[in-house]
């Protein structure tokens, strides 16, 4: 008997679906492991993870807290990598984003009224996050630099310098000396729909359709489509390659820019620390779970969130470290880069006994 | 003759090898002789490379035995057949651009120790490549190298490694005639010096001129061991491809309407940047086949590319139905109704990634039915697909089937299809038929002539002169980036041709009888 690989004709819609789940399996059974090396009952520790994400209307709503920057960076992420375009620099996209939104939301409140001073701060992180990821676009798309090192080291930058900004400059003069901005007027703040949960939730989820839609259904989709398996092709074909990396990649930088404008507005209404806590890094693991389908996206950032806020309750309840939910998150991916390979090959029973029968037949 | 009274060298016996939905190797019998040259013969897909490949370790066989010098052998891996001194140069060449000849010959050697005697090395490659006439610069880089000059380090690679049992995968497919000569002679000096060597080809000629003796393989399986000298290539032709090869393409008598094409004095640059293109002019006109001859590589693709916008013309013009458009973007000649069959199929012409149905639909998607205001509606898509390919004929299990997974016959009627459909004024076809079986080649063929019947102008670039006198109605010979004549098809001998290919212009041409078609 002897087992092999073989290649699948048709991408498995099973195994997209499965390859994912039995990763999320096998990664708690991973952490599992180093919980027992802890000395506590796994079972335990995943029931009373379980219990803080999802057990009670205040831990449901901080679960949704974290849903919504990681939902709205997935997709950013995802529809770069569609292009197979490394974006790993959502976690300064969402950065910058939240920089943005506050300098509308402080220093433009004496002459925007209403809500328009929402909207405009808002717009203004979606503007500041896309311009973020053009940087390493236009490097990628002219000069052929290498886009992972590009947007990665601009994290630092951005997050360097909003941290500039809350210590220095912007430091609210009443904030006892905190580091932090001044508060936002409250015309610069985010409906809230369920504890500290905001209508960025709404909003997150509408784009998931939408970007769904865009992908599926449009010309321009299926550009994208063929750019990210053949931009060679593509140039071929007539379609305009270098116009459409660089439009992904800054839609890819507003929805990072969102996410972060939405944690400034929405949550912590000024600029403070706690902005920039990995959520950019966290979307990566989410777009390859989601295998860069926007509708999977919600779900598994919603599952990712859990983790987050069970991992903190742990640390409250059991005194683990709260780490143990950000460790679980990398064992996810390890089961997933290894599961992807059955979405592209199947396992083949061969029966041993398949000699070389024909051999002696003609020779 | 006297080998079959010796023991084999190499003897391979009932090699079985399957992949998902094809039988490669059925049940193949092998035996090379020290000191011989074995033709493997056969169409694509008939197992050539696959029986090869496993030869050399890198796939293993479902069934059979291999035996080496009498012993039976486990070739699990590259090395290991390295150790029994088997190499092999693949179609695609496994070098470093970026590293030197030196480097790339030691590369992945286990022997040669943590730092590398190179000045002993060095030594040892010189005076193998004066022994076999396998003239390279050991320090220059491999991306300064001809392709001919990087073959050369290929094979001086497997000498370097010891190798007695040499595969080459059609390794003329690659070369011009005089770099095809020099192999020849390199290959019989290594037989001189009693090494043995096996080449893969579907080319006739080069079965007579290069091996001792040859191996018909049809579809998985040996049809045919005989010694080269008592045999002919017509029935070599015919044991190929299991019939007698001759067929006919009707084609209305050659009446040119207006011009299509006019290309004035086109000079462009290669992607090293060496002039590719020197001072082209050609024009084609509605209902005319131009074919262009010559050797691969002495600017086709470039001309190609520089009608379709894909590459800058430094300078001259370029007209598509009396319309400027030298140096026009992709799209605007797209939209000119001009259509083109790349010469890179798996990479640019079809994306292996997607399915059939997507890739039918690359030039569609822009118009109605399939997209209506910037939206697309897949049950469209999925309609065209399944007419495109009943009506091509394209082999493939279902529209959503990615495309890498069809044969590359059915791959090049998935662009066939998608690029005639699109086609309005000009079709640019580049070796259209390479590598096809007779089937596809012949139904590529019948599609060229039925866009002259339409009234289309199609410009048809190939290596084989039967083919371009069979299907084009006027012929210009290329070589070295210049047209060195046009003329009538059926006007030429091949011996012309072929000087002409080769950049030398007969002295019956010189009066007059070139560019007679631009007129």
């Amino acid at each position: 008997m002897k087992v092999v690989f073989e290649k699948r004709k048709n991408v498995s819609t099973t195994a997209q679906v499965l390859v994912p789940a039995i990763s999320f399996v096998v990664s708690l059974v991973l952490s599992g492991i180093m919980l027992s090396i802890f000395g506590t009952n796994p079972f335990q520790t995943f029931a009373a993870m379980f219990k803080g994400a999802f057990g009670s209307i205040n831990g449901f709503s901080e679960t949704l807290v974290k849903t919504i920057p990681l939902l709205l960076t997935g997709l950013g992420v995802s529809l770069a990598f569609r292009l197979k375009f490394w974006n790993i620099g959502a976690e300064g996209q969402l950065t910058l984003g939240g920089v943005a939104a506050a300098a509308v939301a402080l220093f433009m409140k004496d002459f925007v009224l209403g809500p328009s001073l929402l909207i405009l701060a808002i717009l203004a992180g979606c503007i500041a996050g896309a311009l973020w990821a053009g940087i390493p676009g236009l490097l990628k798309t002219r000069l052929n630099v290498d886009e992972t090192l590009t947007t990665l080291m601009l994290n630092y930058v951005a997050i360097l310098f909003s941290e500039y900004l809350y210590y220095g400059p912007w430091r609210d003069p009443h904030g006892y000396g905190f580091p932090g901005s001044a508060p936002f007027v409250e015309n610069a703040w985010l409906p809230r729909i369920l504890g500290r949960a905001h209508v960025g939730l709404y909003i997150g989820l509408a784009l998931a359709i939408i970007l769904w839609i865009i992908l599926r259904r449009t010309r321009w989709g299926f550009e994208i489509s063929v750019i990210g398996a053949s931009p060679k092709a593509a140039h071929y074909l007539g379609m305009p390659v270098e116009r459409n990396i660089m439009l992904t990649v800054l839609l890819s930088g507003a929805l990072c820019g969102l996410a972060g404008a939405g944690e400034v507005t929405g949550i912590s209404h000024r600029l403070q620390q706690g902005l920039s806590i990995g959520y950019g890094y966290t979307a990566i693991i989410i777009a390859w779970m989601s295998q860069l389908n926007p509708l999977a996206i919600p779900f598994v950032s919603l599952v990712m969130a859990g983790i987050l806020v069970g991992g903190d309750q742990v640390q409250l309840m059991m005194g683990l470290p709260s780490a143990v939910g950000s460790v679980m998150q990398g064992l996810i991916l390890f089961p997933m880069l290894a599961g992807s390979l059955f979405s592209e090959y199947r396992l083949k029973w061969i029966p041993a006994d398949k000699g070389p029968s024909c051999a002696k037949g003609e020779a | 003759m006297k080998q079959n009274s010796r023991q084999p060298l190499v003897s391979m016996t009932g090699i079985c090898k399957s992949f998902p939905g094809v039988v490669a190797n059925d049940c193949v019998d092998l035996e090379l002789y020290s000191g011989e040259v074995l033709a493997l013969l056969g169409e694509n897909g008939a197992g050539k490379s696959t029986l090869m490949n496993i030869l050399c370790g890198l796939y293993r066989p479902d069934a059979g035995e291999i035996s080496v010098r009498g012993q039976r052998v486990h070739i699990g891996g590259p090395r290991d057949a390295q150790e029994l001194g088997i190499g092999m140069v693949h179609q695609n060449f496994k070098l470093v651009d970026t590293m030197t000849v030196l480097e790339n010959i030691i590369l992945g050697m286990k022997n040669v120790g943590f730092v590398p005697d190179m000045k002993k090395i060095r030594e040892k490659v010189l005076e193998l490549s004066e022994t076999y006439s396998l003239k390279v610069d050991p320090d220059a880089s491999v991306w300064q190298l001809s392709v001919g000059e990087q073959q050369r380090v290929e094979i001086l690679k497997l000498l370097f490694r010891n190798a007695e049992i040499l595969i080459l995968d059609e390794p003329t497919a690659v070369l011009t005639p005089q770099e095809s000569n020099e192999l020849n002679k390199v290959v019989h000096r290594m037989r001189s010096e009693g090494k043995s060597a096996i080449f893969i080809t579907h080319k006739m000629e080069e079965v007579m001129t290069f091996s001792d003796r040859v191996m018909v393989l049809r579809k998985g399986k040996v049809v045919a061991g005989v010694n080269t000298a008592s045999t002919s290539p017509k029935e070599l032709a015919r044991l190929m491809v299991g019939r007698e090869v001759l067929f006919e393409i009707e084609k209305k008598p050659f009446a040119p309407g207006k011009p299509i094409l006019e290309m004035q004095n086109v000079c462009a640059l290669d992607d090293r940047g060496l002039p590719a293109l020197k001072d082209v002019s050609i024009q084609i006109r509605e209902g005319e086949i131009l074919g262009i001859a010559g050797v691969a590589g002495n600017g086709q693709r470039e001309l190609a590319e520089v009608i379709t916008g894909l590459r800058k013309a430094t300078s001259g013009s370029v007209k598509i139905s009396g319309k400027d458009l030298t140096n026009a973007k992709p799209i605007q000649v797209i939209n000119a109704g001009v259509s083109h069959i790349p010469q890179d199929r798996s990479q640019v012409g079809a994306v292996g990634d997607l399915s059939v149905a997507s890739n039918l639909a690359m030039k569609e998607y822009r118009k109605k039915p399939l997209s209506v205001a910037g939206f697309l509606f897949p049950k469209q898509i999925t309609l065209l697909a399944k007419r495109l390919i009943e009506s091509f004929n394209i082999a493939t299990p279902s529209p959503e089937t990615r495309v890498k997974f069809l044969s590359g016959g059915n791959v090049q009627k998935t662009i066939l299809a998608r690029e005639i459909t699109a086609c309005k004024n000009l079709l640019i076809a580049v070796y259209p038929s390479r590598g096809l079986d007779v089937g596809a080649t012949e139904s590529v063929r019948r599609q060229l002539v039925a866009q002259r019947e339409e009234g289309r102008g199609v410009l048809f670039i190939s290596e084989d002169i039967d083919e371009l006198e069979q299907v084009a109605d006027t012929i210009a010979v290329m070589c070295d980036g210049t047209i060195m004549a046009v003329l009538p098809a059926g006007t030429a001998d091949e011996e012309t041709l072929g000087l002409l290919m080769a950049g030398v212009r007969p002295s019956n041409l010189e009066s007059g009888a070139t560019h007679e078609s631009g007129v």
